[in-house]
């Protein structure tokens, strides 16, 4: 029977890897000794999380009075944190659940990382809306749980609440996914497993499975069933995030456009950020044959998808507010341009309207370091969109008398920079002792009989 | 057995059924159930099953966060024997006088549960009409001061007042005795009880002589009207009966003479509703003050050309009444100068010319300018004159010389601090020294109190009796509203107990009411009813005023003196030859916070932002912002940016002070604040900018407070402003919205066009007013619906009501580091304005004030909207709206999102950034950081807790008392019986507060002017706070 293949499709994984050996590059990472690159990312992750403890330690033991923040900038490095780090955390839902809808394969190599990039992005995110409170240890009656005072209760027209409802919804789905597909793979590491506690330990985190055809049938079931579940939060999450603002009186921040405009942004800064962690990753752990430079280009094209949309979206926005002839509006475009924060608005715009263009040129998104560059530029870019969207809207509102700047503290800075501490040290326990791909589903697209047939002739 | 009757809770309890025995034993069976949860079997069995281990964990975990949600308790002592005027939460008002040598007010003090709480202004009034300013409203907390010093001390050793008392008798007896001067040196002594105290002590001490030497001398005054008419006195102004006013330089709003009484007469004549027409104000300056910030025409002169525009004003109107002038040299302003004569030659007899500068050919010119123009006895009165400010700068002048030479033996310093406030060249410190005991009466150890042998602290006129005469024919009591707090004594019953009488100052205030003023009045038959009424009246009133002398039996007042033969020219002529001098001319000016500086440890003074800079906590240098560019200084400090220190150098004096922009200021001047620089006044106060009054100079009989030849540095270093308003400019926008009298007497409207919206109906496109149109169902309003309205028109922008604010609801006081990072936490604030000179659209340009901008003010608190932006975005519904238009802060709920303060369109939501009463950080000036300041907090108000917003309540606490008082006398609210303490205290009634659901109170009556607007209205929250557009009696717009 003539093979219905084309010739010009690039195999998803190369180097003619069999079962046993995808196997054994996945669980080598699991059963060896991590390498000394992985100790000393791990050691600088873990300080930087020591600082975040600290400086948390420090906010909640003393207030919020030692952040930058003042009378009228209430939010700044905070919510900008919070939602840069949820938009991140979107790259991953969209690949394993929407391009399983649509049977990419290849977001089999990617997925798990991802994946496991969402949760930690997403714990990293709920920290801040826990921590910016004033009184964070009441953060539970934001919450609608029963009490004794009768009709108190919480305030179903706030976004904040639409925030804390999208966001426990979208952790808990996101965990959940994540951990069905772990299974299996579990179960892989304890089979092979040699030493008693590993055994025990991934005994207990495989759920004891038995890789019987009920159990692959049901596992299928079930990622098709969160998969559904978990399509509709990558465009609900960020669209309610989005109406924090969007909801708003206040001119830069009320505003129709912001729900596609910030899952599009999402999404771009998700994927940047999935690319940042996968070329360090694929080359310290060696996995170059499964995450290819075909994974690279792939996720590029949506870079540069994104990152368009988002363009297009500043200049609606800048078109808008002068069509408008609100002077409110117009003053906060002028003044997020040619304002005091004038280099916030041009950082962000040639970080993710300019850069990803050169995405553009194949000789540039199938390179690798062009790809962790721009990727990079991506992250900050989209971290200053949102300090952009946030401070330049409130610093200078309706009454000018209210004016002012805002200047981030150490404190400020603290927080940031160690919740990316916080954030590499999960990745790299993640990577250190879960199956960093999911190898039980990247062998379905193994056609290791017809490549065998091919390499024969 | 009496009663044999039972009576039973239900059949349970007759058939004592097993359940009911049970629960008997346990009548709230509320607890947590500990017993029965642990003695179970497997409580008991050691060898707990995983399930029993989580269960018992997870109760563990439960209980434990239960109990420690418990919130801390602090535990009340509640009265054993309850004193009989105090109901725990009633307050109890008394009437008073406050003076303290600078200030007067007619007061109502609050006092709760024994502690005074809350000044408020005495509507009986006549003087000043319910009106105090900011300097007073803050005594309350000078009173609860921890500087204050606890007793008598002698060697800066604490003592007894027995062995003081023998030493000072000793040492005054010996310096009579020896021939020497005996010198009492205070500020001015408005009190007739305490004069005639005084003059018992010269009568025991033959060479007393008592000295009047006011910080801020407005000597000049006095001695030309001595000179014009034979009577050193200040007379009484009524600028309410001014059709036009021309000032040279006299901030008669902000701080000079008696500002509380003119600045209500000045709102009288700028009721532009009531009347259809505005008086005309004309100021001529060289910093912008408080008062030119509200002129209708602005002029900003040098000193020297001040001088040349009075002499031109003299020659103009002199010449219309045939007399003929002095020559003067031209100037550009002469045009201007003729059109303001013209206009008070129009109006004879209805115009007023007031000059502020201590400078006696200025005054003279001013007396004659004021004659030809026949204002005396129609807005000048010298028959009741004023009593305050009655100093002479040329009796301290002498005394120095004495001083020098050795003739004084005892000074004796009251209410007065001479060692910080004099000009240098007195050299006090020195000449002091040749005193043989010096004796200073001053609450604390202030900079002369710390050179003094003793120091008999005297109590805070809280403390203490006494009487006031601040006017011809009003008098009034001051009356203790709490015990001494420390070991302090009245100075008067010093002064008494020195002259060897028995009798307590009390008593002699009593006698001396009794002999003179009972006598002379003819309602009362009885003293002591006289006495009861006047005392809870707080003023007193003769139908008939008497001449002062009658009353007044001191020395100083001297009328019918040998008068000094005089000519106007020759004063025309000094005015006339004024030259200019190189470098800058400096102009001190007096703040209307820390005013002299006698109360710079007052934390919330030295919070409350100048009213026209907006500066915080810091005296420092004017400059015009062009000169400041063409000299390299940072104009911006606008963002936060460092300002400049420079050093000014005047007469050998250096100081050094950053520079702040001030639009308005002259070319080539300068000005600074006095009452900085304190050296002995308390942890607030000490070291806090530069103390300014040694660079003044004593010329021609007075002390001069404007300045030639001051030399400017270049910048040395870099200094940080701590301001709460960094933008200037209103960009534009219709936040302040304003016409010209012209346009408005055509149509009352005129300048307040409303926002609209454009709609389209099928084909047809309308605008819609926006408040006509809403996504919300909005409030059923049946009951009460509470508005304040703000008058921009007569809002002088003096602040007394921040300061109102601020003790009426606890808000903290946050220091100038908090304020440098713009966290005020001003509940209600004035935000200041500029006009700006740049065309519509170029903003950038707009951003920048005009060389002599017109200035607007605007108080701004929570305006409680209708569809309140904050209420909707709240999570946990902290915030929430009433059925009377409050838009309420419940603390308890709130978890501190800030989000509601992001969706303030105003920027009035506060936020606890940390815990303002515990926080190592604000010691030392946040009240409640202090035990014993912590006195002054109103207990009807909570204090609020870190991470919590805080906002304006339209003081609900007032509302609700207000509501319960009707309610329990069983009858409706009457109009104005609530006041907001904001509309309580203000000086000119900008601010009105009532309900504008009954048709017939004022606010209401405001609400339908056609000048009222809402702030913000495109916005459509529909807000409860309304403002009326400022008219400025001009033709044109500007």
């Amino acid at each position: 029977m003539h093979i219905q293949e084309s010739s010009y499709r690039e195999p998803l994984i190369i180097g003619r890897k069999d079962y046993k050996q995808i196997t054994d590059d996945v669980c080598k990472g699991v059963e060896g000794k991590p390498n000394k690159y992985w100790y000393i990312a791990f050691t600088i992750s873990f300080l930087g999380l020591l600082w975040y403890i600290g400086c948390v330690s420090y906010t909640i033991g003393r207030g919020i009075g030692t952040w930058g923040l003042n009378r009228t900038v209430d939010w700044a490095w905070d919510i900008t944190n919070f939602v840069w780090w949820v938009g991140i955390g979107h790259a991953g839902t969209l690949i394993s659940a929407i391009l399983l809808l649509f049977r990419q394969k290849w977001r089999l190599s990617i997925n798990r990382s991802a994946e496991a990039m969402t949760i930690f992005a997403v714990i990293c995110a709920a920290m801040f809306p826990i921590i910016h409170m004033g009184r964070p240890w009441l953060f539970l009656w934001v919450f609608p749980l029963p009490n004794q005072f009768g009709s108190l209760w919480v305030n179903f027209n706030s976004p904040l609440l639409w925030d804390v409802f999208a966001i426990s919804t979208y952790f808990t789905v996101s965990l959940v996914f994540w951990y069905v597909g772990l299974i299996p793979d579990f179960a892989t590491i304890r089979d092979r497993a040699i030493t008693p506690m590993r055994k025990k330990i991934y005994r207990a985190l495989s759920f004891g499975w038995s890789g019987k055809a009920k159990d692959w049938a049901r596992f299928e079931e079930v990622s098709l069933v969160l998969a559904g579940l978990a399509t509709p939060l990558v465009l609900s999450v960020h669209t309610i995030v989005s109406m924090d603002f969007a909801t708003s009186v206040i001119p830069g921040w009320h505003t129709t456009i912001f729900p596609p405009y910030f899952v599009a942004g999402a999404i771009f800064s998700g994927f940047a950020m999935v690319l940042t962690l996968l070329i360090i990753m694929r080359k310290v752990m060696s996995l170059e044959s499964y995450i290819t430079i075909k994974h690279i280009e792939y996720m590029n094209i949506i870079i540069i998808v994104t990152g368009s949309i988002v363009g297009v979206a500043y200049l609606t926005e800048l078109f808008i507010s002068w069509y408008s002839g609100v002077e409110y509006e117009q003053y906060a475009f002028i003044n997020r341009a040619t304002g005091p924060y004038w280099w916030a608005y041009w950082s962000m715009m040639t970080c993710n309207v300019v850069t990803p263009q050169l995405f553009w040129f194949r000789a540039i998104r199938t390179n690798l370091t062009a790809t962790f560059i721009i990727s990079i530029f991506v992250n900050i870019g989209m971290w200053f969109e949102r300090f952009v969207i946030i401070v330049t809207s409130i610093h200078r509102d309706y009454l000018p008398a209210n004016w002012s700047m805002f200047h981030p503290t150490f404190v400020d800075i603290g927080i940031y920079v160690g919740s990316i501490g916080l954030f590499f040290t999960c990745f790299l326990l993640f990577a250190r002792f879960f199956p960093v791909i999911a190898q039980s589903e990247l062998k379905t697209i193994v056609k290791s009989s017809a490549d065998h047939h091919k390499s024969n002739h | 057995m009496a009663n044999q009757k039972k009576y039973w809770k239900g059949i349970e309890q007759v058939e004592k059924t097993p359940e009911f025995l049970i629960q008997q034993e346990n009548e709230f069976a509320q607890e947590l159930p500990i017993d029965e949860f642990l003695n179970t079997d497997a409580a008991k069995d050691n060898a707990a099953s995983r399930r029993d281990f989580l269960k018992f964990l997870g109760f563990t975990t439960a209980a434990a966060t239960l109990a420690a949600c418990e919130a801390p308790i602090v535990k009340s002592v509640p009265y054993l024997i309850k004193p009989e005027e105090i109901t725990p939460g009633k307050a109890n008002w008394y009437a008073s006088a406050y003076y303290d040598g600078h200030d007067y007010c007619d007061v109502l003090i609050k006092t709760r549960e024994g502690r005074p709480i809350k000044i408020e202004g005495n509507k009986k009034s006549k003087l000043t009409k319910g009106g105090v300013n900011a300097r007073v409203h803050a005594s309350v907390l000078s009173l609860y001061d921890s500087a204050r010093i606890k007793g008598p001390m002698a060697n800066k050793k604490d003592y007894d007042w027995d062995s003081i008392d023998n030493t000072v008798i000793q040492k005054l007896n010996a310096a009579a005795n020896a021939g020497k001067k005996i010198a009492i040196i205070s500020s001015t002594v408005v009190s007739p009880a305490t004069n005639k105290a005084i003059n018992d002590f010269a009568t025991k001490y033959p060479t007393t002589k008592h000295i009047t030497y006011d910080a801020i001398s407005y000597s000049a005054i006095a001695d030309a009207n001595e000179r014009t008419f034979g009577n050193r006195v200040i007379p009484s102004y009524d600028f309410s009966k001014a059709n036009v006013i021309v000032s040279f330089a006299a901030d008669f709003l902000g701080n000079w003479l008696s500002s509380t009484e003119y600045a209500s007469q000045y709102a009288q004549a700028r009721k532009v509703s009531e009347r259809k027409d505005l008086s005309l104000h004309v100021q001529l300056e060289t910093n912008l003050s408080l008062t030119g910030s509200n002129a209708d025409k602005r002029f900003s002169l040098k000193p020297t050309d001040l001088k040349i525009a009075l002499v031109s004003l003299y020659n103009s109107i002199a010449q219309a009444n045939g007399v003929s002038g002095v020559s003067v040299k031209e100037t550009e302003f002469d045009a201007q100068i003729k059109e303001m004569a013209s206009a008070l030659i129009s109006a004879k007899g209805k115009s007023l010319i007031v000059c502020g500068i201590n400078d006696i050919h200025m005054q003279l010119v001013c007396n004659e300018i004021n004659k030809l123009l026949g204002n005396y006895n129609n807005t000048i009165d010298l028959s009741t004159p004023l009593h305050l400010k009655k100093g002479k700068d040329s009796d301290i002048a002498s005394l120095i010389d004495e001083m020098k030479s050795g003739n004084v033996g005892v000074a004796l310093f009251y209410n007065t601090n001479p060692a910080y406030t004099l000009p240098k060249s007195f050299d006090f410190e020195n000449n002091l020294k040749n005193v043989d005991y010096k004796i200073s009466f001053a609450d604390r150890l202030d900079e002369t109190a710390i050179l003094c042998d003793v120091v008999c602290p005297d109590s805070h006129p809280f403390e203490s009796w006494n009487d006031a005469l601040p006017k011809a024919g009003h008098f009034a009591i001051t009356q203790p509203v709490i015990n001494p707090l420390f070991n302090t004594r009245q100075a008067q019953d010093s002064l008494l107990k020195w002259v060897g009488s028995e009798i307590s100052y009390y008593d002699y205030i009593r006698r001396y009411w009794q002999e003179n003023i009972f006598t002379k009045q003819t309602e009362y038959t009885l003293f002591d009813s006289f006495w009861v009424n006047s005392l809870q009246q707080g003023v007193f009133y003769l139908s008939a005023p008497e001449p002062v002398n009658d009353i007044l039996p001191q020395a100083q007042v001297t009328t019918g003196v040998e008068q000094v033969p005089f000519s106007i020219n020759d004063s025309l002529i000094d005015l006339a030859n004024a030259a200019n001098k190189e470098n800058f001319d400096l102009v001190l000016y007096e703040k209307v916070s820390i005013g002299n500086g006698q109360h710079a440890n007052n934390p919330w003074l030295q919070e409350l932002p100048d009213p026209i800079s907006k500066v915080t906590w810091d005296n420092y240098v004017t400059m015009s912002p062009q000169q400041m560019k063409s000299l390299g200084l940072n104009v911006l400090q606008g963002e936060q940016q460092m300002a400049d220190l420079v050093k000014v150098t005047v007469n050998g004096e250096t100081i050094e002070l950053p520079v702040v922009a001030q639009p308005g200021q002259k070319l080539n001047t300068i000005g600074i604040a006095i009452g900085y620089g304190r050296k002995n006044a308390g942890k607030t106060a000490d070291h806090l900018g530069a103390n300014v009054f040694p660079l003044t100079v004593y010329e021609n009989g007075t002390i001069q407070y404007n300045l030639q030849n001051v030399n400017i540095s270049s910048s040395v270093g870099k200094y940080q402003i701590a301001s709460t308003q960094t933008h200037h400019t209103m960009m534009g926008r219709a936040i302040v919205k304003e016409t010209t009298l012209h346009d408005y007497v055509n149509d009352p409207s005129a300048g307040n066009e409303k926002a609209t919206v454009t709609v389209k109906k099928g084909r047809e496109t309308e605008k819609i007013e926006v408040d006509k149109i809403s996504l919300w169902q909005g409030y059923e309003s049946l009951g009460h619906l509470w508005n304040l309205s703000i008058d921009l028109n007569a809002c002088i922008g003096c602040g007394a009501c921040a300061i109102s604010c601020h003790a009426e609801n606890n808000v903290p006081v946050v220091g100038k580091d908090e304020i440098r990072r713009t966290r005020d936490m001003f509940w209600m604030r004035i935000d200041r304005y500029y006009s700006s000179d740049a065309e519509e659209g170029n903003l950038s340009e707009m951003e920048i004030a005009s060389e002599n901008p017109e200035v607007v003010f605007q108080p701004v608190m929570c305006q409680h909207c209708n569809n309140a932006p904050c209420e909707t975005v709240c999570p946990v519904i902290a915030t929430s709206h009433s059925t009377e238009g409050l838009n309420q802060m419940t603390y308890n709920r709130c978890v501190g999102t800030r989000y509601c303060a992001n969706n303030c369109p105003y920027k009035v939501r506060r936020f606890n950034w940390f815990n303002y009463f515990k926080d190592e950080k604000f010691v030392g000036f946040n009240p409640s950081m202090d035990d014993l300041s912590r006195m002054v907090l109103n207990p009807d108000v909570v204090v609020r807790s870190r991470g919590v917003i805080e906002k304006c309540s339209m003081c609900v606490q007032r509302i609700q008392e207000g509501k319960l008082n009707a309610k329990l006398e069983n009858r409706e609210l009457n109009d104005g019986e609530i006041q907001t303490a904001c509309s309580q205290s203000c000086p000119t009634n900008a601010i009105v507060f009532g309900d504008v659901n009954n048709p017939n109170t004022e606010v209401r009556k405001r609400k339908d002017d056609e000048r009222s607007y809402l702030l913000l209205e495109e916005v459509g929250i529909r807000p409860n706070v309304f403002y009326q557009t400022k008219v400025r009696n001009k033709q044109h717009k500007a």
